[in-house]
């Protein structure tokens, strides 16, 4: 490999490139090779770094110096000062919100400082598309023992000793998965990787699989080894163009290496993957459905048992996996199980990849060891909550399969059981951070549309169901809740519950017990009072000026978009209610909250 | 208690049960009633519903019963306050999803979902608000697409897809918006859809309804009568469900062999021509202005007496000849075979197995010594290989194509030889284009691989069969380049073939008329035949020879003794033996010659020699090769008889016609392609003076001189037929409530015989290989004539549409014939999907209109006989088999110009 003076590793996530990172990093290249340094300076693109709020953010090694929200113009002053001149150019750092701290190196930043990766472990480090890097970070040595060292019975062994659990959600525990399916008889069988990553909010799986596809393909590879497969599937949603374009390269390269193939490392172990492109059903993450779906059938699921160890795709027996789950097993093969299993909880080991989001000043992908606390990775991390004024209310965890954790239980641990305690799940790792501005019976709702929308429509509760509870929760929001209501949504969610075929049914009303658990009075206002507590919900708004906390500033006046609003100058503005379309335009623009 | 036997608690009680059941069997097995709107019998469990949800103890939520396998120590609970809890509020849910208003719903009485909530005490639909609603699909011509009653069972789209294997509907849409849709969710008629209607069957609510049934009658008030279909050869078990005369509609019989529930197109929409205004109601005799006048029974009845003593004195008894029918039941085929023998004194009695399986009765009775087909349909889905050749069975046998399919669903293996690329050709994991004609070569390439390469069943071969030798030394005259030209396939195609053939043990072989309908015919049996049993599957389950019968009673018109040759049950008119036993039973002396065929009754009365022919039920005129030729001999006869239900093509022609007792008016029994005897049942009367029409043939012998005892079905049956054949012997009517019986069935304790030929102690003995050489087509394309022309049946009709044709429904799936043709050959005609064109022939030409299709190869015409106006028959060649005299409807050299 060729040595570089410095190399410019500027990422190539998705979140990213949405942001620009693309032009910029073309015109890095242009602006390097311009001062005559293409033979010292490496630009590489990598795949997400993680601090996707950022983007597009880049790394200048061997210093670490982190730089944040490039743009095009930034670079010619970006190379001739740090790259010609040795001085780093300041304006581009991170600054800390809160403190306001300037932070140059990465690694101090506390959104990085406090993760642990092993998933992410390449993340933002190497050029997503080279197979060179990963090997030269140690990739494929984990298949290279597994394939040449241990027998099929050490490696599940090595597996269930490191106690990883499912990271998809469920957490059901790998290495006991993956012995079923090798002890089911068959001469065909099948290893999956579901990557079909549906939660609102989440995107780890598709990280991992920009950022690093061979961890996946390698993981696979080690599965099929362990139970006796020679070929398997990646179903990867189609609207992950830049994942499903990296692990085709990957493959290809690996095929390529002899790491995939009818001979892989001259062992004689054949194993071989496809891509299979989901249609982006969220129903489609659910395991028979996701079978069905590459069979080329309507992904619709199907009871269980026969489970898939014993009756797969195509019948076969079948391992399924997430992508997550995938990225650990290389660094569990090689660093042993105990080592993973030295880290987290006694329930929980290993790290655990979350998707931080919503109203967190640090949106980003984190990596934290199992057993650190939410409020942690909110605070820590995630830099807690950006508006000043707003307070933290809830976090909801596992998306629409998931619940909401209230400040009170904020110290919880990442367990998979203290979650459930808690009434939210692990779930494959969303994690939305709300404040004192979301309604939590319109979050129920939102939720609940979602379900209803993706739900297969094959079994009754869940199709007939759902689509009563989002009628209730519609007619809340709306200010025509009724005093049954409550009791209605309290009657079918745990029939819904109990009921439904498969697990978007069996969780779809989670959202809405979870927020009657911790936030009943908030349902009970919408139905009792017509009001909205958190004021969000438009149908329960009227908005007045209060001429108290009213600074007589104009910014509603200005942003008013149908001249609802009057106002002159050293006057407190009013609002014409018979203008207003309650656009909430004037609410979010006050820099006072002097709108109610 | 059986102590081998798991066990598992259900409310408590402890009971056993066989691995492999699910919860809902055993409990159902014990008369523990667990309810549910989405099982269906032989399809995959769904859990759709969630109404048979049971409470597992242990498992973290409840459980479908009808998915969840029985497991030992399993502890379940049906109906604990949960469950019930649960399913109340699944039926509410369901009740609030549409318009579930009972009132004019034609499922008043027989919904599930109706019963489901009077069981739970559900007065009111809690749920109130819009949901979604797809508007009724009544584009169709037979079922009513009614989304608003639909629950979303998915039993329909279970039984497209699970058991009759059509694959046309499945669920569309998502989450509120979920609806039952075809492929581009188009209505039925535009969509894979064949009509079988399975799903109406399916439906436990009013979602889909038989639109002809509509407003005819509640549930209740209708009588339910079983029968059997008086289609194809399959035998389809049915119930007629019957108000105030009339069949209103019908159904299939759960559980019934052999068809299992599943019904194809005709068999259930296909009842009404029964009701048809166009039914003959009253004698008619043809007067001096050669117009067919009314008459009344006695008038007609006389005349036909007089003017056939007539004719035998002056000619003798063989001047008169007659055609049986093979879409009646067996008793009325037994009396016209008993007329013409023993009150007219001729074996000149033949009927349409003439045209189509005589060289099955012929061909197998030579090679293992019964002429029909060696296993039963019960052996289709459970088959493991399949072999389908010259056979479109998803169209001419749609319910046994529908098990072809489930044995393919199930794993088995299918192989399809056939020219057109039929519907069960898209199931095959091999499809061998053959040419047409080509079968016996091919066979005896398929017999050069497997011999060469060792793989026949040597011990089977010694032990049970005679003529080895000789056949290895001519199949040695086909290698496989040799049998593969003449086939038009490739060299590796023919070897792979053989060798899968010989892969699984046993391998069932199912073939049709593209086997028989060929100057080769006899040749052909006796390759599928030879084939077989050198692969030494003859004699086992899921193995045989496997003729599919084209009419609903072919096999029982041969097995009645309508047949030049054949006494009932296949008792030889040239052995003494069996002549005197009838003589004796009959009280008569009877000729000891064979009698004519069918195309030898017309080389007869062109050259003079018959003067009087009796067509009963069978339409010669549309249904004959060279129709120009059929319809000159049926002018010039002396004497034409007709027994019919409409008037046909044929019946203008008739002296006298005796209007006959339809399907559903008569008491009597089929026998179907599996030699089951199946009994007929009286449903509704005859109109007008209709009579059955055994009734008139005893009426005539009375007037001959012959009084015979028997005065309905079930006397012919019991007391003539079953004592007089010893295959039927075992077979009374009492024993035929149900099921039937299959003969052989020689004594009233025996269960009848499901597979022939056991273990290869074949009925002949030792069974008979016959080496065989191929022998072309006796016409082939040439330059006037470039084309081939391949004849059959389409799935919408049947016959030449006398009933059919009157069925509402039929006629608009399929309102005329087509010619069709490859894409290839279409466009060097420049002819275009649509476009009239002539297509001609040595012996005639007919305007079409052409379809092309990719299911015809290039070279290759297609055509069917059902319509008169381009009536396959005005082209065909009047060649014939030399044994069975069955013409060569599968080839003749025709030319297609753009019109």
């Amino acid at each position: 490999m060729k040595r570089f003076r410095q190399h410019m590793l500027i990422c190539g996530g998705t979140g990213c490139q949405a942001a620009g990172s693309v032009a910029v990093k073309d015109a890095l290249v242009k602006e390097i090779a311009k001062q005559g340094m293409a033979d010292e300076v490496a630009v590489v693109e990598t795949g997400c770094n993680g601090f996707c709020a950022m983007g597009p953010v880049m790394v200048v090694y061997p210093e670490g110096t982190f730089y944040v929200a490039l743009e095009e113009k930034d670079i010619p002053e970006l190379v001739s000062e740090h790259i010609v001149k040795g001085r780093p150019v300041e304006r581009l750092f991170y600054k800390e919100p809160k403190t306001k701290e300037v932070i140059p190196d990465m690694l101090d930043i506390p959104f990085f400082a406090h993760q642990q990766l092993i998933a992410l472990k390449n993340r933002g480090i190497l050029d997503a598309e080279s197979i060179d890097e990963y090997i030269a970070r140690d990739g494929y040595k984990a298949l290279a023992k597994a394939l040449t060292e241990m027998t099929p019975e050490q490696i599940i062994a090595e597996v269930k000793t490191s106690g990883l659990r499912g990271r998809g959600g469920a957490g059901f525990p790998t290495g006991l998965k993956w012995e079923f399916c090798s002890k089911s008889a068959g001469e065909v069988k099948y290893v999956l990787c579901n990557a079909d990553e549906g939660d609102p909010g989440a995107f780890m799986d598709r990280s991992i699989l920009e950022a690093d596809p061979h961890s996946v393909v390698e993981g696979m590879t080690i599965a099929a080894k362990a139970i006796g497969s020679h070929e398997g599937y990646v179903y990867c949603r189609a609207e992950y163009p830049l994942a499903v374009y990296r692990l085709q390269l990957a493959i290809e390269q690996a095929r390529e290496y002899g790491l995939l193939g009818d001979n892989i490392l001259d062992t004689g172990f054949a194993f071989d993957l496809h891509i299979y492109q989901g249609a982006g059903a969220f129903v489609c993450g659910e395991e028979t459905a996701l079978m069905r779906s590459i069979e080329g059938k309507r992904g619709m699921p199907r009871p269980r048992p026969p489970f898939p160890a014993v009756a797969g795709l195509w019948n076969r027996p079948t391992v399924l996996n997430n992508v997550e789950t995938w990225a650990n097993i290389p660094q569990i093969i090689q660093n042993g199980g105990a080592w993973y299993a030295a880290i987290g909880t006694e329930g929980s080991k290993g790290t655990k990849v979350f998707a931080l989001t919503g109203h967190v000043n640090n949106i980003g992908l984190v990596e934290v060891p199992m057993g650190t606390s939410l409020r942690s990775i909110i605070y820590d991390i995630g830099g807690g909550i950006p508006k000043k004024h707003r307070k933290f209310k809830a976090v909801q965890l596992g998306g629409p399969s998931g619940g909401c954790v209230p400040e009170a239980h904020l110290d919880t641990l990442c367990d998979y059981e203290a979650i459930a305690k808690v009434g939210a799940i692990m779930g494959s790792g969303g994690m939305i951070v709300m404040d004192d501005s979301t309604c939590m019976v319109d979050m129920a709702r939102f939720f609940m549309d979602f379900v209803q929308e993706e739900s297969c429509g094959k079994c009754t509760p869940c199709r007939e169901g759902t689509r009563r509870m989002l009628q209730i929760l519609e007619k809340i929001v709306e200010g025509h809740g009724e005093p049954g209501d409550l009791d209605t949504l309290e009657e079918l969610a745990p029939m819904i519950q109990t009921s439904s075929l498969c697990g978007l049914g069996q969780t779809g009303p989670n959202p809405v017990l979870s927020t009657l658990r911790y936030f009943r009075h908030e349902y009970e206002a919408h139905i009792h009072d017509k009001k909205c507590p958190a004021k969000s919900c438009v149908a329960l708004l009227e908005f007045k000026v209060n001429e108290e906390k009213c600074k007589q500033c104009g910014l509603c006046f200005k942003n008013c978009p149908v001249d609802a609003i009057t106002w002159e100058k050293k006057q407190p503005a009013a609002i014409h209610l018979d203008k207003c379309i309650k656009c909430k335009t004037c609410f979010e623009n006050c820099k006072f909250d002097a709108i109610d | 208690m059986d102590t081998n036997q798991p066990t598992m608690s259900i409310n408590g009680t402890m009971v056993t049960f066989t691995p492999g059941q699910t919860i809902l069997e055993v409990a159902w097995e014990r008369g523990i009633d667990i309810p549910t709107l989405c099982y269906l019998k032989d399809a995959s469990p769904t859990g759709a519903c969630r109404i048979c949800l049971v409470e597992v103890k242990g498992a973290r939520t409840l459980v479908a019963s009808c998915a969840m396998p029985a497991g030992p120590g399993m502890e379940v609970t049906t109906d604990s306050p949960e469950v019930h809890r649960s399913r109340r509020l699944n039926i509410e849910l369901l009740l609030a999803s549409g318009n579930h208003n009972c009132l004019t719903c034609e499922k008043n009485g027989e919904c599930k979902l109706q019963d489901l909530a009077y069981a739970y005490g559900i007065k009111e639909i809690r749920f109130q608000g819009q949901t979604q609603q797809y508007p009724k699909d009544d584009s169709n011509p037979l079922i009513t697409r009614d989304f608003s009653r639909c629950i979303l069972c998915g039993r329909c789209v279970q039984a497209c897809n699970d058991l009759q294997v059509n694959r046309a509907i499945g669920y569309g849409y998502r989450g509120a918006a979920s609806k039952i849709v075809t492929t581009g969710d188009r209505p039925y008629q535009e969509s894979d859809c064949v009509f079988c209607g399975q799903c109406v069957e399916a439906c436990p609510v009013g979602a889909l309804t038989e639109k002809k049934a509509k407003g005819l009658a509640r549930s209740w008030e209708t009588k339910k009568v079983r029968t059997t279909c008086p289609y194809c050869g399959v035998g389809c078990q049915m119930w007629l469900h019957v108000k105030a005369g009339r069949i209103v509609k019908v159904t299939a019989v759960e559980d019934a062999q052999p068809n299992r529930g599943m019904l194809c197109v005709k068999g259930r929409f296909g009842y009404d021509f029964v009701h048809s205004p166009e039914r003959l109601t009253t004698p008619l005799i043809k007067g001096e202005d050669g117009q067919h006048h009314p008459a009344t029974w006695d008038q007609a009845l006389d005349l036909v007496a007089t003017r056939l003593k007539q004719i035998k004195k002056k000619h003798g008894a063989n001047a008169i000849a007659g055609v049986s029918c093979a879409r009646s039941i067996n008793e009325d085929s037994y009396n016209m075979q008993k007329l013409f023998r023993a009150a007219i004194g001729t074996n000149n009695i033949d009927h349409c197995a003439r045209v189509c399986h005589a060289p099955t009765v012929a061909g197998l009775a030579a090679s293992f010594g019964s002429g029909a087909m060696t296993n039963s349909f019960a052996d289709f889905d459970k088959a493991r290989l399949i072999f389908v050749i010259g056979s479109n069975i998803t169209e001419a046998h749609p319910v046994a194509g529908a098990l072809v399919k489930r044995a393919v669903a199930k794993g088995a293996q299918l192989i399809v030889a056939d020219p057109r690329f039929t519907g069960i050709a898209e199931s095959a994991h091999i499809y061998v284009p053959i040419k047409v004609g080509s079968d016996v070569a091919f066979i005896n390439g398929l017999m050069n691989v497997i011999i060469s390469e060792g793989l026949q069943d040597q011990a089977y071969i010694d032990r049970c069969t005679t003529g080895y030798a000789d056949l290895v030394a001519k199949v040695a005259e086909y290698p496989p380049s040799k049998a593969a030209r003449i086939a038009g396939i490739g060299v590796d195609l023919l070897r792979e073939t053989a060798r899968k053939l010989a892969s699984v043990k046993p391998a069932m072989l199912v073939y049709t008329l593209g086997i028989t309908e060929h100057t080769c015919g006899v040749n052909n049996v006796r390759s599928t035949a030879n084939l077989q049993m050198l692969l030494g599957n003859v004699g086992f389950e899921c193995g045989g020879v496997n003729p599919l019968r084209g009419q609903n009673n072919v096999q029982g018109a041969c097995d009645m003794g309508a047949l030049p040759g054949d006494y009932p049950g296949y008792q030889k008119v040239e052995n003494p033996a069996a002549r005197h036993k009838f003589e004796e039973a009959w009280g008569v002396k009877m000729p000891r010659k064979n009698g004519l065929m069918i195309p030898q009754m017309f080389e007869g009365i062109e050259q003079g020699e018959i003067k009087a022919l009796w067509v009963f039920g069978e339409n010669l005129a549309n249904t004959e090769p060279d129709i120009r030729h059929v319809e000159h001999c049926l002018k010039s006869v002396e004497f034409l008889i007709c027994n019919d239900i409409f008037p046909t093509e044929t019946t203008r022609f008739a002296d006298v016609i005796f209007p006959a007792a339809a399907w559903s008016e008569d008491d009597g029994t089929f026998a179907n392609s599996e030699r089951r005897v199946q009994r007929v049942r009286k449903a509704v009367e005859p109109p007008g003076q209709a009579k059955p029409n055994w009734w008139i043939f005893r009426e005539v012998a009375g007037r001959l001189g012959q009084e015979w005892k028997s005065k309905s079905g079930q006397d012919i049956w019991d007391k003539e037929v079953s004592e007089l054949a010893p295959l039927f012997k075992g077979i009374k009517y009492s024993r035929l409530e149900n099921d039937g019986l299959q003969w052989p069935c020689p004594d009233k304790n025996h269960p009848g015989t499901a597979c022939m030929h056991k273990e290869g102690r074949f009925t002949c003995g030792l069974g008979n290989f016959e080496a065989l050489d191929w022998t072309p087509p006796a016409e082939v394309p040439d330059k006037k004539y470039p084309l081939v022309l391949s004849t059959g049946r389409r799935l919408y009709h049947y016959h030449t549409r006398t009933q059919t044709g009157r069925c509402g429904g039929l006629n608009d799936l399929l309102g005329q014939e087509t010619a069709d043709i490859s894409l290839a050959d279409a466009a060097e005609l420049g002819v275009a999907d649509g476009d009239m064109v002539r297509v001609s022939s040595r012996r005639g030409q007919v305007m079409v209109k052409a379809r092309v299709t990719r299911q015809v190869p290039k070279g290759l015409v297609w055509m069917a006989f059902h319509f008169r106006e381009g009536n396959a028959n005005w082209l065909t060649n009047p060649v014939y088999d030399p044994i069975s005299l069955t013409a060569e409807y599968k080839a003749c050299a025709v030319r297609v110009e753009k019109a």
